[in-house]
């Protein structure tokens, strides 16, 4: 047949290549032994980076799982474009998913506070969408390191037929030997960047050439200043306070959420070497940007048990 | 301009190098009283320093994100830890993650004294390397050992002793010393080879990244320094092995096996066995997504394609067939019970080993260990947190190879049918001896590295029993002998069974009752199978009176590799011969069960080759012999 291409055969692999492998491994094996998983696709840089490794675990196959979107209708504008450019370029299936209920009600961060619309739109939306569709395991891109309830948070993680997590009593996970069983209604959420730090991530779009949300990168930005944090004004569903006038700054985005939700920092950083240049400079959690995890203290661990991703 | 220019080319040489960096996955063992979160905090503080260190100079070049930096508390992080703990959350097992400039470390940290033996052993079981932490105040303590019982049972093969609170004994080399050495001679015992120990104080910042000033007396590295050039590249296991994930068809062109290479190489064209079919084929291609590669070795996760199409699942394994693993139904294996539920000797579990769940059950307990003290202890049941020595019996064969040869094959987790939940964790130890032809030659017992071919391969030949029998006298040895020394003369390689030989020693306990005869000739035919699997031409020279004794041992070995010689003298004959004087004897009645006289002897009916010695010189015997051994193709160049 055709030739095969030479590879310098190394002793040892590096550690984005080891943790290559060990995503694809988790994704095939998954696959394997379920009958109708999912893949949360949340369009931002952890969510690019697992789909690119679904790409790679099941080529020359396309991933067999559809990707799922719960849309909030919050979203940048960028970041719906992004995902439909991608989804049909990659040939995957692509379902979005949003609370009825909440479009109906009207309910904005706005209106009903971060707290209550995160529940209905997301939490709320999530488990609509995989009672829907009666997915069985769904791959989320959530890292260890990014927040303290995550550290201890198993690769395969079991949850309830009411989608809850239990941190008290998850099962041992040892070696690379998954316990994927699960009675029917219950399902598994499976986190194969478990291992992976943002600085990986970034390293590894850097290294593989993944595409993007251009929101990451520094630009000129309509942006309005809310309780500490700079807000973009990415539509005229934004409810400006009398006097208030949207300032263009030169800003990017750590992480990608709801645009009301979602706090830009100041940045120059248009490439990817500078963005991976100031985050080397920067000593702040990804996650501070997120109004959400302000909230209430231990608000992510709590948030998990009522069946946040 | 200048500035942002100089800050790229710093960018790109730090990428350059992040991107050759290795992996190393290692646990922290001991108590927060250790001061183990310290260590830990000191560790993530001191190494993020490093990056500020190399980037001090685009620091000083863009004022406007330098001021962002906050330096992390080391105090913060062991807060964080109580905190959840006041919540009443058990932490059992968090994962930490930081850089240096050579590597990447995955810390698995596992506080709390609750479940401490099920958390080890989890954050333990994909460590490459245990820190295990001793108060140089307090010594050696009962949980250092049991520590390093833990670690040495999941078979980390590096062990760093942290000699911490330094400080508090004023930085005296003799407690130092102490401790290393009564800590060198137990991980020694448990079969640790690798063994350092590091003075340190967490808290003052001593022998963790930089030496101590306050210890000049130690020449060792400081722990960061081992952590970073600590060799792990001899760790994984040489052979190839490939347990296959999945089929991957997206179409009737394609069909390829993917899976992880978890130790060993594989490059196309390799010759490869499907474990357990024991089917063979080659590799035709080593799919990526990257594009066909020629070769791969471990632990990347690839598609391989074969030429031939045979039948292959998942749960199968591929490896190299002069390499390959033990498969068997039954082995024994290391045991730690997870489950609140006790575990029960004969109950029907799951067991997940090499990318399958297999129906089974823990057919007996040998014996519980004691973690603190090692000592055994006999066990009808396991309770949670406790480890034993068992025997596993699985319902259907699987590909397998020990723990301490290969973790990734050699180790399997008990799942709880009725909960689903996580029971038990294995290692195996080695393998039950069960008869290679007891289940149809699908159960191998041992791992044949050298096959039965290639033995005899190496020796020209194609080994073969030659069985004589006749009457006592009828010439057997004499013939056997002089056919040995011309296949020896010739260059083949035989032996003689005679009774010389066995009646002295093999069988020295028999006698010559007719059970006792059945059961030499039994024992005979034993051997004889073993040497013709070695590849020798057996010769062997008894009276073997009874049919079905023969037919015994013709079933023992392949069609054509018994060969009867039928040594067909007659009594009349032989009794006149009587060279030992036995017939005499015989008819005198001194001697009982005396073949041809009190004892029958039944004559074969279809022997290979029948020599009548009354007609026949020796030369003539042997000459017929090894005509019919060169006809039959026993015999090559």
């Amino acid at each position: 047949m055709s030739p095969a291409t030479s590879s310098a055969l190394k002793s040892r692999l590096t550690q984005l290549e080891e943790l290559e492998a060990e995503s694809i491994f988790i994704m095939r094996e998954v696959v394997a032994e379920f009958e109708n998983p999912v893949m949360m696709y949340s369009i931002g840089k952890d969510s690019s980076v697992l789909l690119h490794l679904a790409m790679k675990a099941f080529h020359p196959a396309r991933p067999p799982f559809p990707l799922l979107h719960v849309d909030t209708t919050w979203k940048f504008r960028e970041m719906i474009e992004f995902r439909d450019q991608r989804a049909r370029e990659l040939g995957v299936d692509l379902i979005v998913h949003s609370n009825p209920d909440g479009v109906g009600n009207r309910i904005t961060p706005f209106t009903h506070g971060s707290s209550k619309y995160t529940d209905l739109m997301k939490t709320e939306a999530l488990k609509q969408a995989l009672n829907k569709y009666k997915f069985d395991a769904a791959f989320g891109g959530a890292r260890r390191d990014e927040e303290k309830s995550r550290a201890k948070e198993r690769v395969f993680s079991f949850r309830d037929a009411n989608h809850r997590w239990d941190p008290r009593s998850q099962r041992p996970e040892l070696w690379k030997v998954y316990n994927s069983r699960v009675n029917k209604g219950e399902s598994i959420r499976v986190f194969p960047l478990s291992n992976w730090t943002e600085l990986d991530i970034w390293m590894y779009i850097h290294k593989e050439s993944i595409p993007i949300v251009p929101l990451y990168y520094a630009k000129q930005r309509p942006i309005v200043r809310r309780d500490g944090m700079m807000i973009m004004v990415d539509d005229d569903r934004f409810p400006l306070n009398p006097g208030e006038e949207p300032v263009m700054e030169q800003v990017r985005f750590r992480t990608l959420g709801c645009y009301p939700l979602t706090g830009a920092m100041y940045s120059e950083a248009d490439t990817l070497e500078a963005i991976i240049g100031e985050m080397l400079e920067s000593r702040t959690s990804e996650r501070q940007g997120r109004a959400i995890d302000h909230d209430q203290s231990g608000s992510m661990e709590k948030k998990k048990k009522e069946g946040y991703f | 301009m200048s500035a942002v220019s100089m800050q790229t080319s710093q960018v790109r040489h730090f990428i350059g190098r992040q991107e050759t960096k290795g992996l190393l996955r290692f646990i922290t063992c001991g108590s927060v009283d250790d001061g183990k979160s310290s260590l830990i905090g000191r560790l993530l503080h001191d190494s993020q320093k490093i990056l500020e260190d190399h980037m001090a100079a685009v620091k000083a070049d863009s004022q406007r994100w330098g001021t962002q930096g906050e330096q992390i508390d080391l105090a913060l992080l062991v807060d964080g830890l109580q905190a959840e703990r006041e919540q009443g959350i058990t932490i059992d097992v968090a994962y930490r993650y930081f850089d240096t400039e050579r590597r990447k470390f995955i810390i698995a940290d596992t506080p709390g004294h609750e479940q401490y033996t099920r958390n080890m052993a989890t954050g333990a079981s994909t460590a490459d390397l245990a820190v295990i932490l001793v108060d140089a105040a307090r010594g050696v303590q009962i949980q250092t050992r049991r520590h390093s019982f833990i670690v040495s049972l999941l078979g980390i093969r590096h062990v760093i002793v942290a000699v911490n609170k330094m400080d508090l004994v004023k930085y005296d080399q003799v407690v130092y010393q102490n401790i290393a050495a009564e800590c060198r001679h137990f991980m020694r015992t448990l079969g640790i080879q690798d063994v350092r120990v590091v003075p340190v104080s967490a808290l003052m910042g001593d022998n963790v990244v930089k030496p101590s000033a306050n210890m000049p007396w130690y020449e060792g590295q400081p722990l960061l320094e081992i952590l970073d050039t600590v060799d792990i590249s001899n760790d994984r296991a040489e052979d190839m092995r490939f347990p296959v994930q999945f089929v991957n068809r997206p179409n009737a062109d394609f069909r390829g096996y993917a899976g992880t290479l978890v130790a060993g190489h594989v490059r196309v064209g390799d010759q490869v066995m499907s474990l357990p079919s024991r089917k063979t084929t080659k590799v035709k291609e080593i799919v990526t997504y990257e594009g066909l590669l020629s070769e791969a070795t471990a632990p990347m996760a690839v598609t391989l394609t074969l030429e031939a199409e045979i039948d292959i699942t998942r749960g199968d394994l591929l490896a190299h067939p002069d390499r390959a693993p033990t498969v068997a139904r039954e082995f024994d294996a290391h045991l730690i019970w997870m489950a609140e539920q006790p575990l029960l000797p004969g109950k029907q579990y799951e067991f997940k080993i090499n990318n399958q769940y297999v129906r089974g059950a823990v057919q007996r307990i040998d014996y519980r260990v004691d973690v603190n003290d090692l000592s055994r202890h006999a066990a009808e049941e396991l309770k949670l947190n406790e480890i034993a020595v068992c025997r596993i019996a699985l319902n259907q064969a699987v590909a397998y190879d020990v723990y301490d040869v290969c973790r990734e094959t050699g180790s399997f987790i008990v799942v709880d049918r009725m909960n689903n939940a996580t029971a038990g964790a294995g290692m195996i130890r080695r393998s039950a001896t069960v008869k290679a032809h007891e289940v149809h030659g699908n159960v191998y017992s041992e791992r044949l590295e050298i096959t039965r071919q290639q033995r005899a391969n190496q020796k020209s030949q194609q080994p073969c029993i030659l069985w004589f029998t006749g009457l006592s006298g009828a010439g057997k040895s004499t013939i056997a002998n002089a056919v040995e020394q011309e296949l020896f003369r010739r260059g083949y390689h035989s032996y003689l069974l005679d009774g010389d030989n066995v009646r002295h020693g093999l069988n020295r306990d028999l006698g010559f009752t007719d059970s006792e005869r059945v059961e030499n000739i039994r024992r005979i035919g034993e051997v004889s199978r073993l040497f013709v699997d070695a590849g020798l031409i057996v010769l062997t020279a008894f009276i073997s009176p009874f049919r079905s004794d023969r037919r015994l041992v013709r079933d023992l070995v392949e069609s054509g590799e018994f060969i009867e010689v039928y040594v067909s003298t007659s009594l009349e004959v032989c009794e006149s011969r009587d060279p030992k004087g036995l017939y005499t004897r015989a008819r005198q009645g001194q001697i009982q069960n005396f073949t041809g006289i009190s004892s029958p002897y039944e004559a074969p009916e279809a022997a290979e080759i029948v020599l009548d010695t009354s007609k026949l010189h020796v030369d003539d015997c042997v000459a017929q012999i090894i005509e019919y051994l060169e006809a039959s193709g026993r015999l090559k160049l």
